[in-house]
C-alpha cells in the first residue's frame, strides 16, 4: 500500500498504480482534466507511465461554472 | 448600409473573431440546464469558466462540459478566487493543460470584501503569461494609467470593472471608462458590476468593445429572459455607438418646423 493525498484527501492505494489507472478509477475523462503531481503539471502523455509513490500529492482539476 | 455596417463590425478578440460582443459567465445558476439555456439565449460565443478540484467523492456528478460544449462555444478560463500572482499563474497553466486553452481571463483580487483587483500583482502576472504565449484578457480597476500599463505589457484586452464584482451597481465612473477606451489600442470589455440591460447599453454606447456578464443574468428572477434582454441591450448600445449620437444641447430645440406656424 502507498499513502497519497488526492485533492486534499488522504488515500491508501495499491502499489504501482499509474495516473492513468487512478483517473479511470474515478471515471474521469483525461481530455477534461489537468493533473498536478507534487506541485508540477503532469502532461497527459505521461499518465500511462507515471506511477504513484508513497506521500505523493495529486491535484486533479477541471472546469466548473464561473464568472 | 445597415447590413454593411453590421458585416464590417466584427469583434476581434485575441486571435478570434466573435459574432457577439456579449461574453457571459457560467457561474451562480441554479443548475447546468439553466446555465446552458441562458447561454444559448444570450447569443454569446464565449463563456467564462473557473478551474477547480474534481469532486472525487461523487463519480457521477454532472460536469459543465456535459451541458456547455467547448467545441461549440469558446471557453475563457478565469482565475476567480486568486489573491496573488502565484495562484493565478498556477490556475491558468492548469487550464491550458486541460485542453490547450490559451485565451484566458486574468483576475488577481486584492481583498475579499470588495473584490477589487490587485493591480501590482495583475500587471506582474500579465507579463509572465504573455511571455508564456497566453492571450490575456485582464480584469482591472477603472484607472486609465493602470489600464495603459496592462496594454504595454501585452494584454490582449483590458477589462475594467463597472463596479464591484457581483454588486449590480452599473457603471460608476463613465469618465474613466471613456478615457480608457480612448487610450487603448486593444479591445476594452466591461467586466463586473453590470446590474441590468441598460447598464450594458450604456457601456456599449460609451464605445466599449464588449461586456462580460454573469450575476446580472444568473441572479435575475428569470435568467433566460434576462439573457435575451442583454443580447438586445448590447446590440442596441453598439448600434447607437456606430450611429453616433446627436449633440447634447442645454436648451430646447423644436422638432417641428417653426416656419408656417398659424
Amino acid at each position: 500500500m502507498a499513502k497519497i493525498q488526492l485533492n486534499g484527501k488522504n488515500l491508501k492505494i495499491i502499489q504501482k498504480l499509474s495516473i492513468k489507472q487512478l483517473i479511470s478509477k474515478y471515471k474521469l475523462n483525461k481530455n477534461r482534466i489537468a493533473i498536478e503531481l507534487n506541485g508540477s503539471i503532469l502532461h497527459k502523455s505521461k499518465f500511462k507511465k507515471t506511477f504513484l509513490k508513497n506521500k505523493d500529492k495529486v491535484e486533479i482539476v477541471h472546469f466548473i461554472g464561473g464568472g | 448600409m445597415e447590413d454593411k455596417l453590421k458585416k464590417k463590425d466584427i469583434f476581434k478578440l485575441a486571435n478570434l473573431k466573435l459574432k457577439s460582443r456579449l461574453i457571459v459567465g457560467t457561474g451562480k445558476y441554479k443548475n447546468f440546464q439553466e446555465a446552458s439555456k441562458a447561454i444559448r439565449e444570450s447569443g454569446a460565443d464565449m463563456v467564462t469558466v473557473a478551474v477547480r478540484r474534481v469532486n472525487i467523492l461523487d463519480k457521477k456528478k454532472p460536469t459543465l462540459m456535459d451541458y456547455v460544449d467547448p467545441k461549440k462555444i469558446n471557453y475563457l478560463p478565469n482565475t476567480a478566487g486568486c489573491f496573488n500572482s502565484k495562484d493565478a499563474l498556477r490556475t491558468l497553466r492548469l487550464a491550458r493543460e486541460i485542453g490547450g486553452w490559451k485565451i484566458v481571463k486574468l483576475e488577481v483580487l486584492a481583498n475579499k470584501k470588495n473584490l477589487f483587483p490587485d493591480m501590482i500583482e495583475t500587471i506582474k502576472s500579465t507579463k509572465v503569461l504573455v511571455q508564456e504565449g497566453f492571450k490575456v484578457l485582464v480584469y482591472c480597476s477603472d484607472d486609465p494609467i493602470q489600464a495603459k500599463k496592462l496594454e504595454d505589457v501585452g494584454a490582449s484586452a483590458i477589462m475594467p470593472l463597472a463596479s464591484p464584482i457581483g454588486s449590480g451597481l452599473g457603471i460608476q465612473n463613465k469618465v474613466n471608462i471613456s478615457i480608457i477606451i480612448k487610450n487603448s489600442k486593444v479591445p476594452v470589455i466591461i467586466d463586473a458590476g453590470i446590474g441590468t440591460a441598460s447598464d450594458a447599453t450604456i457601456a456599449m454606447e460609451l464605445g466599449c468593445d464588449g461586456v462580460l456578464i454573469n450575476s446580472a443574468i444568473a441572479k435575475a428572477k428569470n435568467p433566460i429572459l434576462m439573457a435575451r434582454s442583454f443580447k438586445n441591450a448590447v446590440l442596441s448600445g453598439r448600434e447607437a455607438f456606430l450611429a453616433k449620437r446627436m449633440r447634447k444641447n442645454f436648451l430646447g430645440n423644436p422638432s417641428s418646423p417653426v416656419v408656417g406656424l398659424i
